[in-house]
């Protein structure tokens, strides 16, 4: 069964089209990676499925919803949550509120209560602290709860943004370059890091990812782009002896042999 | 020389601690404003002037009706206040949504124009139905309290004078405490002050994370907005008259004060707005001996904006700001 079904999306930067047309169908709780060199359009897949950008064209289907239109926090609601290439949290403030932030759409405690301070606002604080621990937990960060964000180590700062996102309670992952600037022991740790979560939160995992090695270690399927255009997709050893995502890869010549 | 400055400092502090807690409520708007958006509101300062008059005519509606006869000053106080908050909140909230929104991506320079302009509208609306509804646009409002306290400081320590509080002082005193204290704890503590944080270092990751980020926005300008408008009701009372232009000196005045605590930074805008007002009072009561009669009291804006200036040669980040550092 499909969660999230792209049909011809497109989106143009001025006379650049980013994506051009894509079709991308995702089964529910798979793993599916799309890959593709340097600007290919694959973060600008991810920023048109979050709503960051509006497509110009096509359509993004979460279940049975629309959400071309959709703002960014409405996504959000709907179930999809993402980290990002380059590191994007909320620095100054610590470790355990960064989660906070991912819970705020599941507490609701509305404005007025909050400004009152009712016993049930106050008993879903407590709550979300709690819940946000677990989280911590859960990605491994749990004694680090009180630093600033800034202050943790690289790895670290991926889990977090890992344990954000979760905490939003997504039916669908995005990971945008999860194992960049990570070592081969980290990478193979993420790995099981992400089949973990899969099993465990019934997630659907879609990753954005260079390291070849991980993505046909852990796809169930995999989409290459190349210029914005979809121009393969299948199992990892499908992909892995496709001519065109070889030529993507490596020119022309390395088909040819010439 | 030194003998009197002592004798005068209890009054001093008395006063410069109940200008600083105007600055310092005010300071909050502005800096909140700039946290979250990185603007300089400049109508801020008239959002307190229309509390001042909102807060009046809330009291001559009651005094006509004949309630503040029957009905204890601090139950009156307290409606007054309620109201004034909430309509200078809805106010606030309302010139973003107009004058600030529509211009969210447009160059900060053009929204701070626009800010200007509210500012002007501001001031000249207020005029106009002061003018219209009292036939004067400077009004004296009704007083609550006009009792003062005495303070025996001299028994503390002999070089001191006594200081002389007024009911009403206190009254502004206590009640920009609470209202920091309750801010503080809304922005550190609570879920919507969690995401007003979020909002404030990355909007687009918090929108991402699920906050909708025009609301935050939106209660942001409405909690600024309702601690201007209280303020300007206590300031009302606590100096009798009132004008329509009262807003601009005094939000320029908070401003510093935020600038001085470190723009950005609540309680930086607290301690900025609380040792402005200090220095204000201690530069009017004793520019004229320090300087042997050269400069008097009318210099003291020169003063205290003088220490600012030296404040932010050496700390520009402001006394509680963090120094920001680009990454390379």
């Amino acid at each position: 069964m499909s969660i999230l079904a792209v049909s011809n999306l497109t989106k143009k930067f001025g006379g650049l089209t980013a994506v051009n047309g894509v079709d991308i169908t995702v089964q529910k709780e798979s793993i599916t990676a799309v890959i593709g060199p340097n600007g290919a359009g694959k973060t600008t897949f991810f920023n048109l499925v979050t709503g960051v950008y509006q497509p110009d064209n096509g359509n993004v289907q979460l279940g049975s919803t629309s959400l071309v239109g959709l703002k960014p926090h409405e996504i959000s609601r709907h179930g999809i949550a993402r980290t990002f290439q380059n590191i994007r949290l909320f620095s100054n403030i610590t470790v355990l509120e960064n989660v906070m932030v991912g819970l705020h759409n599941h507490l609701k405690g509305g404005i007025f209560g909050t400004l009152l301070q009712t016993p049930s606002v106050r008993r879903e604080e407590k709550r979300a602290k709690e819940e946000a621990y677990e989280w911590l937990e859960y990605v491994g960060l749990g004694s680090l709860l009180n630093e600033e964000a800034k202050n943790l180590p690289y790895g670290a700062q991926r889990r977090l943004e890992i344990a954000r996102a979760l905490a939003t309670k997504p039916k669908l992952l995005l990971l945008d370059e999860p194992a960049a600037g990570m070592n081969p022991r980290e990478t193979r740790e993420l790995t099981e890091f992400i089949h973990r979560m899969r099993e465990e939160l019934n997630l659907t995992i879609v990753l954005i990812e260079h390291d070849m090695k991980l993505v046909m270690e852990i796809s169930e399927q995999i989409f290459v782009l190349d210029h914005g255009v979809k121009i393969a997709e299948g199992k990892p050893e499908e992909i892995r002896n496709n001519v065109n995502v070889i030529e993507a890869y490596l020119g022309k010549s390395a088909v040819t042999g010439a | 020389m030194i003998s009197e400055i002592l004798q005068t400092l209890p009054q001093v502090l008395v006063d410069g601690l109940t200008l600083g807690a105007i600055y310092a409520v005010i300071a909050l708007g502005y800096t909140m404003v700039y946290g979250i958006l990185e603007l300089i509101n400049f109508a801020h300062g008239e959002i307190f002037m229309t509390g001042a008059f909102v807060g009046v005519a809330v009291l001559f509606f009651m005094s006509g009706a004949g309630w503040l006869a029957v009905m204890p000053a601090i139950l009156a106080l307290l409606i007054v206040l309620v109201v004034t908050s909430l309509v200078t909140g809805v106010l606030g909230m309302g010139i973003e949504r107009v004058a600030y929104r529509p211009l969210r991506k447009a160059p900060k320079l053009i929204t701070l124009i626009s800010a200007i302009g509210v500012s002007f509208l501001l001031q000249d609306i207020v005029r106009f139905i002061t003018e219209w509804k009292r036939g004067n646009y400077i009004v004296t409002g009704p007083q609550l309290f006009d009792s003062k306290i005495g303070l025996d400081f001299s028994s503390i320590w002999s070089h001191f004078n006594d200081a002389i509080l007024k009911t009403s002082s206190v009254i502004l005193l206590v009640s920009a405490i609470l209202m920091m204290i309750g801010l503080d704890f809304f922005v550190n503590k609570s879920k919507w002050g969690m995401a007003m944080r979020s909002v404030a270092q990355d909007r687009d990751t918090a929108a991402l994370m699920g906050i909708n980020v025009n609301k935050v926005i939106s209660l942001t300008f409405f909690i600024g907005s309702a601690l201007g408008g209280a303020t300007g009701v206590l300031f009302a009372m606590q100096y009798g008259t009132i004008n329509p232009y009262i807003g601009f000196i005094l939000g320029l005045k908070a401003f510093t004060a935020a600038v001085l605590g470190g723009i950005g930074n609540i309680r930086g805008a607290m301690f900025g707005g609380l040792l402005l007002g200090v220095l204000e009072m201690f530069a009017s009561a004793n520019l004229q001996k320090l300087t042997g009669g050269v400069f008097t009291a009318e210099y003291k804006d020169v003063f205290a904006f003088g220490i600012l200036i030296i404040v932010l040669i050496f700390k520009p980040e402001g006394l509680f700001g963090k120094a920001v550092t680009e990454k390379v």
